[in-house]
């Protein structure tokens, strides 16, 4: 079947839906967000429409920085620990038998289904002390004691990475499963081991997916507030949590809308930066 | 908007309809008492829930005047929705249970019609403090129901109950709290002040609040937890998991009730007691009626009534009521509460938060 380019109007009909839909639920509120994060906050009361900039010198500061750079970091870590975990399991999966495939990917599926709050209450008790893992390892032998692993910043990566990796390995699957067999069997008979065949060859091939991964999974952890409230220190709760206080809490729109639009902005300027990185290691 | 919020009606709204349709055919004074009615705005969730079913059939049945009950969001989303519609003149809900701080903001709009007590003789009951008064004297709204905060301990880790505010800072506590996570809702600068500083009015000024936080800052090694969830901290709570901390005391008297190992204690400093108004929206028609329902609340024998139905402290005289020590211990105490300063939470609200924040991220 040859594609042709749009001749009509009439051509373009089934883009109308995703479009408006685009528009109403996307454009819309974000432009509507925007406008907001100027407005003037009424202490005391609500906004009033304006022109200022406070709200935007109000969070820059280096507190708000330190934040932001964690909660960066935060989504960087988590995208990382993601694909290094799911890249070889999704390769193995591949691997499988169809039937086996089924029920992994099932299980997956489920984990997407439960909530944020039941993924953070669920390993808050996991890590708790009194009925948490430990337990099992002072059963075990191997703890003398058990002790609480929350809060701390290892529990909230954990539970991020749990969240994320359903997702991850979706993402990864499809262009996993259409990778071409006669690769690997080329490096083997090349004399490559399997472990050797996988990096050297599954994983340049897979560049553009991995970093695609790499880019949803971050961006997707960066707006996690709720697993860094049930599993941290406030010292690990993100700019969003920061952002929830002041939209639901202090009534203060025009400051939650500036530092939403803020990460937005940070959010695109990075990844535009991996992208372009992406092209010149093409290049080169 | 608000078509948005009314258009679904689910089978269950209709079922339910149907059904208060034909109770209201069964029970002819409440179709006669429709002539007069009434709209009041309550906390969505356990209060309108209680208020449903413990108190509003009564006052109707008392008064002849039906009550159309709302359920309000917490946080100043209703006042604003209120606000709003009384610039438009109209208002989504006669007379509305609001909170301290939106109190204080309504009245900056003049938001809330004057009240005349000489209409509300049952007004003389309550506790001074609980008649919410315009700058000039007028008066913007009467005290509905209070609530306290206390020091919480798991009696399996703290054989003893503590005694004082300063078990927060007992180096010996070391992450074992689970205190508030917002200023405005912790309460913690004026049991800092209470505690340590000679009382709240060390607040007045920024230097003093500043000495509050300097102060407060020696907690946070203790912190295990800083919470927004209530159900966060119970949990931990009774299961030992954070031993101590601040709660809710007559939840905090149900769990323990229930049998789980948990004790409430008033402080020697006193419990932070937490407070809601009935006020009437300038917009709203139904003077008569809505005077007529806040001096019928005003009755020591119904805020006795939502001491044992719903857990609210009193906020009438204690000598008024017929509760007995055991029930008003449940919901209250005779210690000299720590009373919120509130006006420093419209008025220094946003300065606080950055300075709380700081305190607690940073």
């Amino acid at each position: 079947m040859r594609r042709e380019a749009p001749q009509k109007i009439g051509d373009y009909a089934p883009l109308f839906f995703p479009a408006t839909m685009l528009i109403v639920f996307f454009v819309v509120p974000f432009a509507t967000m925007i406008a907001v994060s100027f407005f003037q906050r009424q202490q005391g009361g609500f906004y009033v429409p304006a022109f200022v900039l406070s709200n935007y010198e109000r969070f820059l500061s280096l507190f708000f920085a330190n934040v932001l750079g964690f909660s960066l970091m935060l989504a960087v870590v988590v995208a990382i620990c993601c694909v290094v975990l799911a890249l070889p399991f999704t390769y193995l999966l591949t691997r499988m038998k169809r039937k086996v495939q089924i029920v992994w990917l099932v299980a997956l599926l489920s984990v997407l289904s439960l909530s944020e709050v039941i993924i953070g209450f669920a390993w808050s008790t996991l890590f708790s002390r009194t009925a948490g893992i430990t337990n099992l390892l002072v059963m075990a032998g191997i703890m003398s004691e058990a002790k609480a692993l929350l809060p701390s910043f290892g529990a909230v990566l954990t539970g991020m990475v749990y969240q994320a990796f359903p997702y991850t390995v979706l993402v990864l699957y499809p262009a996993l499963v259409r990778l071409d067999p006669t690769l690997t069997e080329a490096a083997r008979t090349l004399g490559a081991s399997p472990v050797k065949a996988f990096f050297t060859v599954v994983v340049p091939a897979l560049r553009n997916t991995i970093v695609a991964t790499l880019i949803m999974v971050f961006i997707f952890a960066l707006g996690s507030y709720l697993l860094p409230q049930l599993l941290g220190r406030p010292q690990h709760w993100t700019l969003s949590v920061l952002i929830t206080d002041q939209a639901i809490y202090q009534s203060n729109m025009p400051f939650a809308a500036a530092m939403a639009v803020f990460l937005v902005l940070v959010t695109l300027g990075l990844v535009a930066l991996t992208v372009m990185a992406g092209r010149k290691g093409e290049a080169a | 908007m608000k078509d948005l919020v009314n258009r679904p009606l689910g089978r269950r709204a209709v079922l339910a309809g149907g059904a208060a349709a034909v109770s209201m055919l069964a029970m002819p004074s409440i179709l006669r008492a429709q002539d007069k009615s009434l709209k009041v705005g309550v906390y969505g969730g356990y209060f309108k829930d209680s208020f449903d079913k413990n108190i509003f059939p009564d006052f109707t049945k008392a008064s002849g005047i039906a009550v159309e009950s709302i359920a309000e969001p917490t946080g100043e989303a209703w006042l604003v929705q209120l606000d709003q519609a009384a610039k438009a003149g109209a208002a989504p809900a006669d007379v509305s249970m609001m909170s301290q701080v939106s109190m204080l903001k309504g009245q900056s709009t003049d938001l809330w019609a004057p009240l005349d007590v000489t209409k509300i003789p049952n007004a003389s009951n309550l506790i001074d403090r609980f008649v919410n008064k315009y700058p000039d004297g007028r008066i913007a709204g009467i005290g509905a129901v209070s609530w306290y905060i206390t020091l919480v301990t798991n009696t399996d880790v703290f054989k003893e109950a503590p005694t004082s505010w300063e078990a927060l800072w007992d180096p010996a506590n070391a992450d074992k709290l689970g205190l508030l996570a917002l200023v405005s809702n912790s309460f913690l600068l004026e049991v800092t002040a209470k505690t340590y500083l000679g009382g709240t009015n060390a607040l007045d000024t920024e230097e003093g609040i500043q000495k509050a936080f300097d102060k407060l800052a020696e907690v946070k090694p203790n912190v295990r937890l800083w919470y927004r969830d209530e159900a966060q901290f119970e949990q931990s709570l009774k299961s030992g998991e954070i031993p101590m901390g601040q709660y809710y005391h007559d939840v905090t008297g149900l769990a323990a009730a229930d049998g789980n190992p948990v004790r409430s204690t008033f402080p020697k400093e006193g419990g932070i007691q937490d407070s809601g108004c009935w006020a009437l929206s300038r917009a709203s028609t139904k003077v008569e009626e809505a005077h007529v329902f806040i001096d019928y609340m005003s009755q020591p024998s119904i805020q006795a009534t939502l001491s044992r139905k719903v857990g609210t402290s009193p906020t009438v005289k204690r000598e008024l009521t017929d509760l007995t020590d055991a029930e008003f211990a449940a919901v209250s105490s005779d210690i000299d509460p720590i009373i919120p300063r509130y006006d420093l939470y419209q008025t220094k609200s946003d300065w606080l938060n950055q300075k709380w924040t700081e305190l607690i991220v940073g």
